[in-house]
């Protein structure tokens, strides 16, 4: 907001704070550049495209990605192709869509859900999740500044939970390329967002208990995800556990799988496997054994490794 | 049309309720006898309002004033559940705003649709459901309205016509319109109710439901829950026009107090023979909300303190049925009775509700359309189990 006087903040109770207090204090010092909406989502995506084609900055807030679904048809149909269909004359690439997603133990069908799969099958759009504060700041950032429009996925649970040092100042986190969290030599866990906090534990629970030598990688961006850095992953490892809390059908873990098989066929020494939320809608009471918890995933680790 | 419960009758059949009731100048009338009562008047938008003058009779108002005290205490014991972490994730309650539904029972039958958004406990209430219920469901556990798999903001009853219980934000307004076309298509003499709110009244969609309404003349009635805050957005900063009755253009609107039961009902009978007669029509109820929007609001950050106790000492609805039987010459004594009686049934409903139990790991498979493929269960034991995809909750 500082280096671009262009850059907008709007959205659902922005201008107080936000539900999770992530724009507090950002109408004290920026004024009418953050301001509120109704409540409208097809109309707040819109309109961030329309402010986007005019070379401005728009960060729109949807408040929860359970929401954004009336925004669909713009972010598929308008935001992810302008460029494409103007032979780009104009494009909506100064547009960046923030929401909060994910399960946080009593949201329910309507403030839990993952909704990136959805984005992932668009040409035109980028979606990008982090998996802790340093990786938020450095990865919104970059999204802010990208030629194309984003869509950063924030994982509600770790608003309060996740805690560390954050760097100062400006820095960004190049899109397109995953990190590798801790570095392995018997399987590959791939996963984004709060997800990547389970595969951690579990790949400590398989080292303590079994052995197990596991590699962990934060996807952090999923269009476009780092095909580089998972396939030199698998061809290490040899095998491949993706992990997401969205359903199992046609969950982004689907695409990486397929990829994987195809690049590094001859590699696999056992089928790679995909640990997931149920295909069901997002439960109420039945949360923990909807999500794809530790055990599941560890469980998971040993019938590969051992297959 | 019969709001009074069972207790309530059998109180009568003891002989316990008055049958008559006397006033300071011993004038004595039945309980049953109709008296008028004026309400405030009518705002209007391309139609003609009703008068102001509503029939009513003690029967009545007792009926109404122990749905609306059952309300206020089911919201009330749900509000302290809550903060005694009982009933977790969201819970979105209605004390304020009872007169609007209880009034718009009065003037419907079981056989119209009604059909709402998450603020919706009251609502299955007065659909027939009972406050048992409602305290499981909020709880999660199988004896709740839709067996403890939907929660706060999702109970139905198909007996009623309650078609709930809505979680997203609007989404419920073409839905009710979508009723009202197939009670028109089957020649029922019905209506269907869309209820929503003020936050709700910007959404695209209600508009488009408006405009299907309007082209094919559907018996359907938008009532706005005007509450005058969408979450902690006040109606004036959300919308540019906060008349919520003239935003239908072409649609002919009313005002009413929603605080007042007996405005409500008045202007809903005229609603629904209007609709029935010539199409929809947008019902604003100007009503107030105690709680915040939901537990996780305090409610205090963007209205004064002062304006919800000036609400609650001089619009209250449930206070003003009260003072008015007791005008009336109804006895004191019966309105504690019933009272007691009401208290005792939530109290009950409470403790039913830490009871009983929770449903059946199994059930997250239930009403599931196709067997999920590759899709283990694992148990708490460390094994894993196909499940059953029964669509009958049997077990």
């Amino acid at each position: 907001m500082d280096s671009n006087d262009k850059a907008l903040v709007f959205g659902e109770d922005v201008a107080f704070g936000g539900v999770f207090r992530c724009t507090v204090g950002l109408l004290e010092r920026y004024g009418r550049r953050c301001f509120n909406t109704p409540l409208c989502e097809q109309g707040i995506v819109g309109f961030g495209i329309g402010l986007a084609t005019q070379g401005y900055t728009p960060i729109a807030e949807i408040q929860f990605a359970d929401y954004i679904y009336p925004a669909f048809d713009q972010l598929v149909n308008e935001a992810a192709k302008y460029r494409y269909r103007s032979g780009g004359t104009f494009t909506a690439g100064g547009l960046t869509v923030r929401a909060p997603y994910g399960a946080v133990g009593h949201g329910g069908h309507y403030h839990s859900q993952s909704v990136e799969s959805f984005f992932t099958h668009v040409p035109g759009l980028k979606v990008v999740v982090p998996s802790s504060p340093a990786q938020a700041k450095g990865l919104l950032l970059s999204c802010i500044q990208d030629p194309d429009p984003c869509i950063f996925f924030e994982p509600k649970m770790l608003y309060r939970t996740s805690v560390e040092e954050v760097p100062v100042g400006e820095y960004t986190i190049p899109l397109g390329q995953a990190q590798v969290l801790r570095e392995g030599a018997d399987i590959t866990l791939i996963g984004w967002g709060a997800q990547v906090h389970v595969l951690a534990q579990a790949a400590q629970a398989v080292a303590d208990a079994d052995g197990i030598s596991c590699e962990v990688l934060d996807l952090r961006t999923l269009l476009p995800w780092d095909v580089q850095a998972v396939t030199a992953s698998v061809n290490k490892t040899g095998r491949l556990l993706v992990s997401h809390e969205a359903p199992l059908s046609s969950g982004f873990g689907a695409e990486l799988v397929a990829e994987v098989s195809r690049r590094c066929f001859l590699r696999l020494e056992a089928p790679p496997v995909r640990v997931c939320g149920a295909d069901t809608p997002f439960p109420l009471v039945f949360e923990p054994l909807y999500l794809p918890g530790v055990e599941r995933v560890v469980d998971a680790i040993r019938a590969t490794v051992r297959f | 049309m019969a709001l009074r419960s069972a207790s309530t009758q059998l109180l009568g059949r003891a002989g316990l309720l008055p049958a008559a009731v006397c006033n300071a100048f011993h004038r004595c009338m039945s309980t049953s006898d109709k008296f008028s009562v004026e309400v405030l008047p009518f705002k209007a938008h391309r139609i003609e309002p009703p008068n102001n003058v509503v029939e009513t009779s003690i029967d009545e108002l007792v009926g109404m004033y122990e749905l609306m005290y059952k309300m206020r205490r089911m919201e009330i014991a749900a509000d302290m559940m809550y903060k005694a972490k009982l009933i977790r994730g969201f819970c979105h309650l209605y004390d304020g705003q009872e007169a609007v539904m209880t009034g718009i029972e009065a003037a419907l039958t079981k056989e119209d649709a009604v059909i709402t958004s998450y603020r919706d406990h009251c609502q299955h209430l007065s659909r027939g459901g009972t406050v048992k219920e409602v305290m499981a469901e909020l709880m999660g556990k199988r004896d709740g309205a839709s067996k403890g798999l939907g929660g706060s903001m999702h109970m139905y009853n198909r007996q009623a016509n309650f078609y709930g219980g809505n979680g997203i934000v609007g989404a419920q307004i073409p839905l009710g319109a979508g009723l009202a076309f197939a009670l028109k298509y089957q020649k029922k003499p019905n209506v269907a109710i869309a209820m929503y709110g003020d936050g709700a009244a910007n959404q695209g969609q209600k508009y488009e439901a408006l405009n299907m309404a309007g082209l094919w003349n559907l018996p359907v009635i938008f009532v706005c829950e005007n509450n005058h805050y969408g979450m902690g957005t006040a109606e004036w900063r959300a919308a540019k026009s906060s008349t919520f009755y003239t935003r239908g253009d072409y649609i002919p609107g009313l005002k009413v107090d929603g605080m007042d039961v007996l405005a409500v009902k008045k202007s809903m009978e005229f609603a629904k023979a209007y609709a029935l007669e010539h199409g929809p029509i947008i019902m604003e109820m100007d009503t107030y909300r105690y709680h915040g929007h939901s537990m996780s609001d305090p409610g205090s950050t963007y209205r004064t303190r002062d304006e919800i106790s000036t609400m609650r000492q001089e619009r209250d609805p449930v206070e003003r049925v009260r003072k008015l039987l007791l005008a009336k010459g109804y006895d004191a004594a019966a309105i504690k009775a019933m009272e007691k009686s009401v208290k005792k049934e939530v109290d009950t409903a409470v403790e039913e509700g830490k009871a009983a139990a929770t449903p059946p790991n199994e059930w997250l498979w239930r009403n599931v359309y196709v067997a999920p493929a590759n899709m283990d269960m694992r148990t708490v034991e460390g094994t894993y189990v196909q499940p059953t995809y029964d669509p009958t909750y049997s077990s």
